[in-house]
């Protein structure tokens, strides 16, 4: 049943990609709303495939890297989903959806038999702590790919190049508020993840704050998404500027996710 | 029956000419009257536009048609027909048929795309419709032309790019604004394209004008034709930051606007972004301005360069659409000769013989003792009955043809007996878009 799930989402999330990938050359609006209903069919079978392993785990499946990039994936869907419907923007599914196929894509190269819980992560805190992290996580991931799309866009109204992807993407605005909207998601659940995990930290080792990597990279993560808020408050750190951040931000928190697991040993390398 | 269009447009005729043969859309009635009341005309629709004037008729007789068409036009604004007949043009059959698929579609319009035109044909057919001109033939011609130029608009691009360098300037700030509802335009110096993409801007919701000139007084009537404030050319640096859109098209020999005074601006603005349009020659601002992030120039080169592309674009998107026209011509020139006398009599008369023959051979299987000399007397027999029954309405159907009224008979014989290629209703769709 699990399995099932897991292989409709994936084609589910397969479809919809090349259902966008085909919008970006003929954007037409019944081909949009076609693609916008297949990835919020596959959303359901995701969600409900999680659903269906908490119930079976018993605890919050995002212990291990398979459940963890797969909970990833099914935030991006997520925020992307209400995004498309808040601005009407079908052609962010073009630069976003490819990037949670490949995300779920690669939670397959993980073991993803359901292990008994390591004793460290039975705390009602772990679906607080993991599940803000990700839809962060997930917020930045879309701002990303506004920001892609924002300076493509620059990039052709500046040198006058005004093809026919200039014509299908919106406006330079609407990416930069897009850009904003996901930062003022993202950089709260992105703050309540630490400190919800520093109070964690305490009562499960003792300490709020102990320089493991995942913390320290947490906080670099933190911080740039800080900087940018606070330039595009006082300053007007927008457009470009704000859109490069954007990117930078994007990996980094990669990096934080799944570098941090991958290559520094420390408290947080869940595989 | 033939459909015969003669007209007049922008190719064939000055303005002058245009506006002398135009008809009053309040007044109707009494041309399309005295339309279908000539000799030989049975239905009738005018349309009349600034840029075209075209009269659309079925009639037996096409020299004959296209002759009073004319004359009509020529009597009816008291033009001398000599003078009128040099700008007037005249298509019949397959050529009458693409030439209106065509304006519909507006292909043959000034600018290619534009969509008013298919809007003004349905006004003109909605008189027709009202005071009975239109009949059978042109009612189905146009709900077809409706749905040609629907599937042109919705299968090409040909109306979705800005072909005059002021609606490109408009098309551009919406790209990098967004909405243009709470911006503000300023104009640096006057000039006819100036104030032209100045009004394009206001029609398209911008929040208000600042006008600046070296002589304050334009400034301040020009302002005032605008609704907006009017500057001191000295205190332009003071007030640039408030505009999001600049217009500039100064006198000046040299740059008046260079990157150092937009850096210093677009930081006042809290990188807020600004377009430059410098449409003067030489030019107001320094190209180094596009250098400087969050703002964008185009001046005339660059405007112009992208009219181009989209012109470019259009043209290709006419080509599809021409073809999309070849596809419904021929659909629609099979539906018209159906409503010829001659074929229906024909595919009348093979529908009777196809019933006798079956009856007759299932009674002859089941009634094994007649002689072949009897066989012979019951087919005469029934052959007989069938030419009988035929001999009225076949007479009338040709009697009706040499007088013009045959196609009402023809649409409700091949409806009544469900003859091949039998007429169709139009479709419910193109109906509900004419309600539209």
């Amino acid at each position: 049943m699990n399995a099932l799930l897991f292989k409709l989402t994936m084609g589910a999330y397969f479809l919809a990609t090349l259902l966008y990938l085909v919008y970006l050359i003929k954007p037409r609006p019944t081909l949009g709303r076609i693609s916008h209903w297949v990835i919020s069919g596959g959303f359901l079978i995701h969600c409900m495939f999680t659903l269906d392993r908490y119930l079976e785990a018993g605890h919050t499946p995002i212990t291990n890297l398979h459940e963890s990039l797969s909970f990833f994936s099914l935030a991006i869907v997520g925020m992307f989903i209400a995004f498309e419907r808040k601005y009407k923007v079908s052609i962010l599914g073009s630069f976003v959806t490819p990037l949670a196929l490949v995300i779920l894509g690669i939670s397959t190269l993980f073991q993803s038999a359901i292990a008994p819980l390591n004793p460290a992560l039975k705390s009602k805190w772990l679906l607080v702590h993991t599940s803000m992290a990700f839809f962060g996580y997930a917020a930045f991931a879309v701002a990303f790919g506004a920001a892609i799309m924002y300076l493509i866009q620059e990039r052709f109204l500046k040198n006058k190049r005004l093809g026919s992807l200039y014509q299908k993407l919106p406006s330079l605005d609407t990416l930069d508020e897009i850009n904003y909207r996901c930062l003022t998601f993202g950089f709260p659940l992105l703050t309540f993840a630490i400190i919800s995990g520093a109070i964690w930290a305490e009562t499960a080792w003792g300490t709020y704050w102990s320089w493991d990597p995942k913390e320290t990279w947490s906080l670099i993560t933190w911080f740039i998404y800080a900087a940018l808020l606070h330039g595009r408050l006082t300053t007007g750190w927008r457009g470009r500027r704000a859109a490069i951040l954007a990117i930078i931000g994007f990996f980094v928190m990669l990096f934080t996710f799944l570098g941090v697991n991958l290559l520094l040993p420390g408290l947080h390398s869940y595989k | 029956m033939n459909i015969v269009v003669v007209g007049l447009s922008h190719k064939t005729a000055t303005v002058e000419i245009r506006e002398k043969v135009a008809f009053a859309p309040a007044h109707m009635e009494k041309p399309l009257r005295e339309l279908v009341a000539l000799e030989d005309i049975h239905e009738g629709i005018i349309v009349s536009t600034c840029n075209r004037v075209e009269i659309y008729v079925t009639t037996r007789d096409i020299a004959g048609g296209i002759a009073r068409i004319k004359r009509f036009l020529a009597d009816y604004h008291h033009i001398p027909l000599e003078t009128l007949e040099t700008h007037l043009y005249s298509y019949h059959g397959e050529a009458a048929i693409r030439h209106v698929f065509r304006v519909a579609a507006s292909l043959d319009s000034m600018v290619v795309g534009e969509p008013q035109i298919l809007g003004q044909i349905k006004t003109a057919y909605g008189y027709a419709a009202e005071y009975k001109s239109s009949g059978i033939i042109l009612n189905r011609f146009l709900h077809k032309a409706f749905s040609v130029a629907k599937r042109v608009r919705t299968e090409t691009k040909i109306a979705s790019s800005a072909v005059s360098v002021s609606f490109a300037a408009v098309e551009l700030a919406k790209k990098i604004f967004g909405d243009l509802s709470d911006k503000t335009v300023m104009l640096i110096g006057a000039g006819e394209m100036c104030e032209l993409a100045a009004k394009h801007f206001l029609n398209n919701g911008v929040r208000g004008v600042m006008v600046t000139n070296r002589t304050y007084e334009k400034a301040v009537k020009l302002a005032e034709e605008f609704d907006g404030k009017a500057v001191n050319f000295e205190e332009l640096f003071d007030h640039l930051h408030r505009a999001d859109i600049i217009l500039s098209s100064t006198g000046a020999p040299h740059h008046i606007i260079g990157p150092k005074d937009v850096e210093e601006v677009i930081r006042r603005r809290r990188q807020k972004p600004m377009f430059f349009i410098d449409i003067a020659v030489p030019r107001d601002i320094d190209s180094r301005v596009n250098k400087v992030p969050n703002v964008y120039l185009y001046d005339m080169d660059d405007l112009q360069g992208v009219v181009a592309t989209n012109l470019e674009q259009r043209n290709r998107e006419a080509q599809k659409a021409e073809t999309i026209i070849d596809q419904e011509i021929g659909q629609f020139f099979k539906w018209l000769s159906t409503l010829d006398a001659t074929p229906t009599i024909v595919a009348l008369r093979g529908k009777f013989e196809e019933v006798r023959r079956a009856e007759l051979e299932k009674t002859l299987a089941n009634w094994k003792e007649l002689t072949p000399e009897e066989q012979k007397r019951l087919e005469a027999c029934t052959a007989a009955i069938v030419n009988k029954l035929l001999h009225q309405p076949t007479s009338l159907l040709k009697r009706a043809g040499q007088g013009g009224r045959t196609d009402l008979y023809v649409d409700a014989l091949r409806n009544l007996f469900d003859l091949e290629m039998a007429a169709q209703q139009p479709e419910t769709e193109e109906l509900e878009e004419l309600e539209e």
